[in-house]
């Protein structure tokens, strides 16, 4: 199931040029593809006008199941199953469930929130993604436009766009 | 985007470095021909590393009787190491999650190599308590399961479980956070190899396919950043809870309620000196000063004598409240300790962990490399006396004269201590040739910032400014 795709790459040098070449080209009305980037790149995901990942509400879900899960376990086993007599204290001693229950938050958004990032970025173990420029994860930066369906004014245009702001270079690439 | 930062700060990378530099130098340590050097060390670890499982093969068939602890002190050597090795576990995810909350862009440069050493730290110190249980076959009991016996659960109001808790979330987070910003300098490490070579594949599969598009870097920064959020209270409650281990008995010089911010403030201080004593190695061997340098070692150095402080503090203040709580036993605790048959343990501790660490207030001995590896070295043997301090000259002398004893470690015990810092070792110097041992993506995204050329450059921005004329700095 091997689609190819063209797509036509800028390549750029510098994170703030690729920043006002991003801001440009999308004021101009064309739709950026992908951008790839060595480093994360701050004023990027406003540039491109990214929606704000919801990855810590995600995080906050998970902790507050760790933090009911853990509770609700350790009352049910103290109180109901099996209460044990320990030294006199209630069954239900709260404070003494504090560092578990505290752990066991952690834990849960720990875990919940990192599997979630690679599920959503689809990333796992033996994944092998495309890769558009291997020099993007060493020093340079890349934009991509997706060329199908588009004709030869488009490129030019496009091609134009990405040298009046700042490409180093520009090439096609089928993928 | 950058923001401002005072050009008068010192540079974190030096040697006119650009992004394609970072990456070379970073990458060169995982390629090329096997060092003679390394190899030797890594077979000396690994033979040390085998003669404590050796150790640890014979506490199984023989039974705890091997060691020197006994129906007095129960917990000697063995829990002494656990809280040491925990304890150096505590400096990579202080400096990867607390120093990340507070925008210290100093850690960029060593936290790679300081939380891979609390993961190796970690994974020694749970040795202890899992071979102290003796029957280590049954070790799962401490879980709480379903079981045949009632079920009968775990006791959640007891320390020891919470340690379990603890430790095990600790290690698992470190992990994770570990593993996520590991992610893209294995992308790096894949695209600087050809595609399709074995080289290539064992970094895609390191990599999960990583290659940098805008959105997944968002996410990242946003995993991160929650993961300190998260891991700065953890750090600080392991080993609150390690402390509870002790603190929640009824045993004199245990039963005190300053025992976990001193326990966290020691972990700190002892995980810092191990960080440097290995970095000041690493950083020569591997050419890494540029990176790794003198500011980054007095910052670790300033940290070493904040918390070496705390601890004397808190030394200080155990002997002040166990004579001003007119317990006769806690006041002979104390004494014991000082003044006692093991007298030279308590000095040792008070030496190296109070006393030495001062030295840092002299600038010109916090910036000296032969200087810093000393007191790292000191500050390690310190906080392992610490522990020995606690732990047997609290039990050794206890409520029942007759009951009285020394404690002597057999070879059993020794050879499995001496084992894990081989096992600690081994890992560490296999993670130094196939692991980015410098952040090289973050490294990358503060040098325009906090490098040498960067700051040249902001100089000359500000004195355009005529707010700094007459300041003349040469990096």
């Amino acid at each position: 199931m091997s689609t190819t795709k063209n797509l036509l790459v800028g390549i750029f040098d510098d994170d703030h040029t690729l920043i006002h070449a991003v801001e440009h080209i999308r004021h101009d009305g064309y739709k950026i593809g992908e951008v790839f980037t060595p480093f994360p790149v701050h004023g990027l995901e406003h540039a491109l006008d990214l929606r704000p990942t919801k990855l810590h509400t995600a995080g906050f879900m998970f902790g507050a199941t760790g933090t009911t899960f853990a509770l609700s376990f350790i009352t049910w086993i103290s109180t109901i199953n099996y209460p044990v007599n320990i030294g006199g204290k209630p069954f239900f001693s709260l404070p003494a469930w504090i560092p578990i229950t505290f752990e066991m938050t952690v834990l849960f958004a720990a875990w919940g929130m990192t599997l979630s990032f690679y599920y959503l970025c689809k990333l796992w173990p033996g994944k092998v993604n495309k890769i558009v420029d291997p020099r993007t994860t060493d020093h340079l930066f890349a934009m991509t436009f997706d060329l199908d369906g588009k004709d030869e004014a488009y490129i030019d245009k496009v091609s134009g766009l990405l040298k009046s702001n700042g490409a180093i270079e520009i090439y096609k690439k089928e993928l | 985007m950058s923001h401002f930062e005072s050009p008068i700060r010192e540079p974190l990378i030096t040697g006119n470095k650009t992004w394609k530099d970072i990456t070379n130098d970073i990458v060169v340590n995982t390629t090329g021909d096997i060092k003679p050097l390394w190899l030797i060390s890594v077979l000396i670890s690994a033979a040390v590393a085998a003669f404590g499982v050796f150790c640890i093969g014979w506490e199984v068939c023989y039974g705890i009787g091997t060691w020197g602890a006994n129906k007095t002190v129960g917990w000697a050597w063995d829990i002494t190491n656990f809280v040491w090795w925990i304890g150096i576990g505590h400096a990579g995810t202080l400096i990867s999650a607390i120093l990340l909350l507070f925008r210290q862009k100093w850690r960029t440069g060593v936290n790679r190599a300081a939380e891979a050493m609390t993961i190796f730290a970690v994974v020694c110190a749970g040795l202890f308590p899992v071979f102290h249980m003796g029957r280590v076959w049954d070790a799962f009991f401490i879980f709480p399961y379903p079981n045949t016996r009632g079920p009968l659960w775990t006791n959640f109001d007891s320390p020891l479980l919470w340690d379990v808790f603890a430790i095990s979330t600790y290690f698992s987070v470190s992990l994770l956070f570990w593993y996520t910003g590991l992610v893209p300098d294995f992308g790096t490490i894949r695209d600087q190899a050809k595609p399709g070579t074995t080289r290539w594949k064992i970094y895609n599969i390191l990599s999960f396919g990583w290659v940098g598009e805008a959105k997944h870097w968002e996410r990242w920064e946003s995993l991160s950043l929650i993961l300190a959020g998260l891991s700065t209270p953890l750090v600080l409650s392991v080993h609150t809870i390690v402390s509870f281990d002790f603190a929640t008995s009824v045993v004199p010089g245990w039963h005190t309620t300053i025992l976990p911010p001193y326990f966290v403030a020691g972990a700190i201080f002892s995980g810092f000196a191990m960080v440097l004593t290995l970095m000041l190695v690493a950083r020569k061997v591997m050419k890494l000063e540029d990176y790794i340098t003198i500011a980054h070692m007095e910052s670790m150095n300033k940290i070493l004598l904040l918390t070496g402080s705390m601890v004397g503090t808190a030394y200080l203040t155990e002997l002040f409240v166990a004579w001003y709580s007119g317990s006769i036993y806690e006041q002979y605790a104390f004494a014991n300790r000082a003044l006692g048959p093991l007298w030279w343990s308590y000095w040792i501790m008070m030496s190296c962990n109070l006393i030495f660490p001062q030295f840092f207030w002299i600038k010109k001995l916090r910036r000296h490399i032969g200087f810093t590896f000393f007191i790292s070295i000191v500050v390690n043997i310190g906080m392992w006396f610490e522990r020995f301090v606690i732990i047997v000259t609290s039990l050794y002398r206890d409520y029942l004269p007759s009951s009285w004893i020394d404690y002597r470690p057999t070879w059993v015990e020794v050879g499995l201590f001496v084992g894990t810092g081989g096992i600690f070792m081994t890992l560490f110097l296999l993670f130094c040739r196939f692991f980015p041992v410098v952040a090289i993506a973050e490294v990358k995204s503060i040098l325009k910032i906090s490098g040498n050329q960067g700051k040249k450059q902001q100089l000359e921005e500000v004195k355009e400014q005529k707010v700094y004329e007459n300041v003349e700095i040469n990096y």
